[in-house]
């Protein structure tokens, strides 16, 4: 069975595979960077955002920081197990970074709710909340493309096929947690 | 899979995750003391590390190329020639031989209004009933940004 060029070749020492992933690492920080770096200059220059950011629940925010940061542990013992080859420890391990992305979300559906329905806060309300909901729900729409290819990897890797797509997929996760890491003072911590 | 063996065992990721959680804890507290300088250290700085904590020991980016290193220090370096690019015209609202008169109306509208609903930005705008009413819900009639920043709507909103 032929195998992905991906996995196959490589031309700057890295496996083209990772390589890719990398380089969406860095168009990444570039969409995060202009977007949390729009934010931190308009907060500055618009103090009565801070009338608004009081809203945003601070141990909702911690709590789903928590979350985060346990399923990259996660991510990260699917990779050391994809390295010694055991496929079937790999998935467990990514089946658990899932279940992570799942409760980030239902705290972040309830946190919403609470915002939207019952304070009224939309993303038109001022330039605080839009920022707040363009902000988060990219980053909700990353955890949500991340958990869906988890389960494709999850699957393969469970019949030990393709696992060095663990760790690609794990770089990313990682990567989703580093963006929530500073998102969490921006939004939440900053009042 | 990468080539290299990352040659750690459980109990250093466990480790670093528990490092994570502590800062974590930390970042959380820090503000409760109310000193601008240790809120700004515990939030930011923390989430630096935490962020650094996270690339180098999760990411194995210290065992990366530096091809890579490189690669994302020139996504940063971009992002930075953005900020100090554009906040000078967004973080100020004047300077020499110009004002953004619009933008001042607007923090000083939305400083009133704040202050008027004893720091509950929302409460004033949009009703008892959580939902509001056309007119504390826009954005103008919050703000009363440019044109329509007028003294009616700021009375409609208190």
């Amino acid at each position: 069975m032929s195998r992905p060029i991906a996995t196959t070749r490589s031309a700057t020492g890295i496996p083209t595979g990772r390589l890719a992933l990398w380089w969406i690492v860095f168009s990444e920080i570039v969409i995060f960077g202009g977007l949390l770096g729009s934010y931190i200059m308009h907060r500055i220059g618009h103090p009565e955002w801070a009338y608004d950011a009081i809203h945003t629940n601070t141990m909702a925010g911690a709590v789903n920081t928590f979350v985060l940061l346990t399923s990259s542990l996660m991510a990260v013992l699917a990779h050391q197990a994809a390295e010694r080859g055991d496929g079937k420890r790999a998935a467990k391990f990514l089946y658990w970074t899932v279940l992570g992305a799942v409760a980030f979300l239902v705290i972040k559906g309830f946190e919403w709710h609470h915002e939207i329905v019952d304070l009224g806060y939309v993303l038109t309300t001022s330039g605080f909340w839009s920022f707040y909901y363009i902000a988060a729900g990219l980053h909700g729409v990353h955890v949500i493309g991340g958990a869906i290819i988890m389960l494709f990897v999850a699957h393969d890797a469970k019949k030990g096929k393709e696992l060095q797509r663990v760790e690609y997929i794990g770089i990313y996760w990682h990567f989703v947690d580093l963006v929530w890491i500073f998102l969490f003072p921006l939004l939440y911590i900053a009042k | 899979m990468s080539e290299e063996s990352h040659g750690h065992d459980e109990s250093y990721y466990i480790k670093t995750w528990l490092l994570l959680v502590v800062l974590l804890i930390i970042s959380v507290l820090g503000p409760e003391l109310e000193i601008k300088i240790v809120t700004f250290v515990t939030a930011f700085g923390i989430a630096v590390v935490k962020a650094a904590l996270v690339a180098n020991r999760f990411m194995h980016l210290n065992i990366e190329r530096k091809y890579i290193t490189s690669l994302l220090i020139t996504g940063i370096a971009a992002m930075l020639i953005f900020f100090f690019g554009v906040a000078p015209d967004v973080m100020r609202h004047s300077g020499t031989n110009w004002e953004h008169v619009s933008a001042q109306e607007w923090v000083e509208h939305g400083m009133a209004v704040g202050e008027a609903s004893g720091g509950h930005h929302g409460e004033a705008t949009h009703g008892d009933d959580g939902h509001g009413d056309e007119a504390g819900h826009g954005d103008e009639a919050e703000h009363g940004h440019d044109a329509e920043h007028g003294e009616g709507e700021a009375e409609a909103t208190h």
